[in-house]
């Protein structure tokens, strides 16, 4: 192990959470999702601590985080908004809206505002396919998002 | 006024989504009312859809509302008066078994639950023998609602025979098609159901063990079925089963956005903590599932639909439907639609029913073009098959299939090459990588798709070539059936296909 040594403090922190769900069948995930939430991103530090708590490689660690799109190797904005680009929102116009989302942002799928404000993140599905388009902001979910209401959204996260 | 007053106003997502805690926000410190966060009632047109109920009154709609609506919705003036929830023409068509308490009860509420017939198939369960229990759902002709329609008591049954030290109940709530979100009504609506349902699937096969295995883009869903769990562990439905000395337990588990991992095997893997990449089969997960052991995996709406068996028996779930689709469907109706949301119904109905009846047509008014059910994998159906009647057999022999029950469906504006394209985009997207024809596959679709964007008609052919490759050679559905959008794109819209060539020349 060379490029990835843990501070100290991080690392006691993983470790504490990697102790609290040893006892579970399949611990990884939960893992992962504490680590994430912890930090606001999986560190490349943690993965060690892991790969030890779970007595599997740093490697393999690595696959199970590069697999997954909810974990992130770097933290993101302040606010998260996620767009859903699946075929009902589609139908309501959810390209077009996206279209408008990156042109005022400045960025592309996954990118991050220059001043940090703001992620844009495509989403596929959130389940409110009837109320189209759909966009998750912060953890809050959004329905009939038309132009005027992303403006808002955006306004309200400081974009 | 006489008596109590409850309001209920939903805590479902679209109704959240769609301004609903601002509602429930004028109500929570009235002390003239008791306020129910309840799920939706499904007419998601109409959310957010406030209800007044005195004493044991019929519950008075209101929709949809607005903060600034509840004043006058208290008086008795409100212009969004819709008369009695259960008249509305909407309810009245629906045959409503496994939603039935959705958007009826407050969710977390054990005791509402119970008083509506909640834990009545449990009972009668713990009291049958495992096999009787198989038997019954096996006779109740319920097929998996995640979409393969794999009949659910002969799964149960190979479970049920299997030997091991451990089996497992597990719940597939990764809900990941677009137009479908029943399982999430479901998990907001009525968690205590799906609870139930697991119990019995563990009492039927042996199974002490359950895991639901949630998406992570469903944070209220993961809320309230979290928050059932614990509810029910302290009440002695979970642990003990209500005292019978029967043993099972449960845990919710949070997906993080893989929508590959709908997949069973893929699902197992990543609850496992591993890469959520395709398993070969066999195994049968049935026999090797997760950790190796004997594991059912159902779907939730497959799940949650147990109870009602065990309730009204299987003749009476198996006296709806049509063919060899026994019972209901709840379908999702999304898109552009002017009345979408979930539809509870006996199998049967056709495409066009569906889409210009229940739908009432497109949101923008404009004519339909194409309408695709069973999720980003599912076929897109012209006007010429709005005949088809909703059933797995009779959606196969056109070409499609039902999938999860969604439809979603689009107005002449859509562009079905841009669409086939999004569906080739999509899966190369979320592959799991496990097998070539998928993942490779859908890159080159994506290429090819664009040459045919550019007037290249020679690609064509090619396209037809790759999709054949796919749907032969790929490991799961994700592969497998990611030619169906395309190739019925390209075979009923070929106009779509045509027209930038035109533009080239």
């Amino acid at each position: 192990m060379h490029s990835a040594q843990a501070p100290a403090d991080l690392s006691a922190q993983v470790a504490a959470i990697c102790a609290a769900h040893l006892g579970r069948e399949g611990p990884m995930l939960p893992i992962l999702h504490d680590v994430q939430h912890a930090f606001g991103h999986v560190p490349e530090a943690a993965l060690p601590v892991i790969a030890l708590a779970l007595n599997v490689t740093t490697a393999e660690v690595h696959g199970v985080v590069s697999f997954y799109h909810d974990f992130r190797d770097a933290p993101a904005g302040r606010h998260v908004v996620k767009i859903c680009r699946a075929e009902a929102c589609q139908a309501m116009g959810a390209n077009d809206l996206a279209d408008a989302a990156k042109a005022r942002l400045g960025v592309d799928w996954h990118g991050t505002t220059t001043d940090g404000s703001v992620t844009l993140e495509p989403v596929y599905c959130l389940g409110l396919c009837a109320c189209g388009p759909a966009a998750l902001v912060d953890g809050v979910v959004v329905g009939r998002v038309d132009k005027a209401r992303l403006d808002a959204i955006l306004e309200e996260a400081g974009a | 006024m006489t008596g109590t007053r409850t309001i209920y106003v939903p805590r479902d997502a679209a109704a959240r989504a769609l301004g609903a805690d601002a509602v429930a926000a004028t109500l929570a410190n009235n002390p003239d009312v008791t306020l129910v966060r309840n799920g939706s009632r499904g007419m998601i047109w109409l959310e957010p859809l406030v209800e007044v109920q005195d004493g044991d009154g019929p519950r008075m709609a209101y929709g949809p509302a607005t903060a600034a609506d509840i004043p006058a919705i208290l008086d008795g003036t409100s212009d969004k008066a819709l008369g009695p929830t259960d008249d509305l023409p909407s309810m009245k068509r629906q045959t409503r078994l496994t939603f039935q308490r959705v958007g009826v009860i407050d969710p977390l509420c054990l005791r509402d639950y119970e008083a509506h017939g909640g834990l009545v198939g449990l009972r009668r369960a713990l009291a049958m023998s495992g096999t009787e229990i198989v038997t019954e759902v096996t006779d109740s002709g319920l097929r998996g609602r995640g979409g393969a329609g794999f009949p659910t008591g002969i799964k149960w049954n190979t479970v049920a025979g299997a030997e091991a030290t451990q089996k497992y109940i597990i719940c597939n709530a990764d809900e990941g098609d677009s137009g479908t979100f029943a399982d999430r009504m479901l998990m907001e609506g009525d968690p205590f159901t799906l609870i139930e349902g697991m119990i019995i699937a563990g009492l039927a096969v042996g199974a002490t063990r359950g895991y639901v295995y949630l998406r992570s883009e469903y944070p209220d869903a993961i809320e309230a079925m979290q928050e059932a769990v614990e509810i029910a562990r302290t009440s002695g439905l979970l642990g003990d089963v209500l005292g019978s000395g029967r043993l099972f337990d449960m845990e919710i588990r949070i997906g993080a956005g893989a929508y590959v991992c709908g997949e069973e095997t893929s699902l197992l893997n990543s609850l496992e903590g591993k890469r959520g990449v395709v398993r070969a089969k066999p195994p049968l997960p049935a026999l090797e599932g997760f950790l190796g052991k004997p594991t059912v995996v159902n779907n939730v709406i497959s799940l949650a639909t147990v109870p009602v068996i065990l309730e009204k028996g299987a003749a009476h779930y198996r006296d709806f439907g049509l063919g060899r689709s026994r019972g209901t469907i709840p379908l999702q109706i999304a898109g552009n639609v002017r009345q979408g949301g979930l539809f509870e119904t006996a199998f049967g109905l056709t495409l066009g029913e569906i889409v210009e009846d229940i739908a009432g047509g497109t949101a923008t008014g404009r004519p339909v073009k194409a309408v695709q059910v069973g999720g980003p994998l599912g076929a897109y159906f012209p006007l010429s098959k709005f005949d088809t009647p909703f059933g797995y057999e009779e959606f196969d022999g056109q070409g499609g299939l039902i999938g999860h029950a969604g439809v979603v469906v689009f107005d002449e504006t859509a562009d079905m090459l841009g669409m086939a394209r999004f569906a080739m985009e999509f899966c190369a997207v979320e592959s799991c990588g496990k097998c070539t024809p998928c993942r490779i596959g859908a890159v080159r679709g994506v290429e090819t798709i664009d040459r045919i964007g550019r007037g290249d008609a020679a690609a064509i052919p090619l396209l037809t070539d790759l999709c054949e490759t796919m749907k032969d050679g790929s490991l799961c559905a994700l592969g497998g059936f990611t030619p169906f959008p395309v190739m019925s794109a390209l075979t009923h819209f070929p106009d779509d296909f045509a027209k930038a060539k035109e533009a080239a020349e």
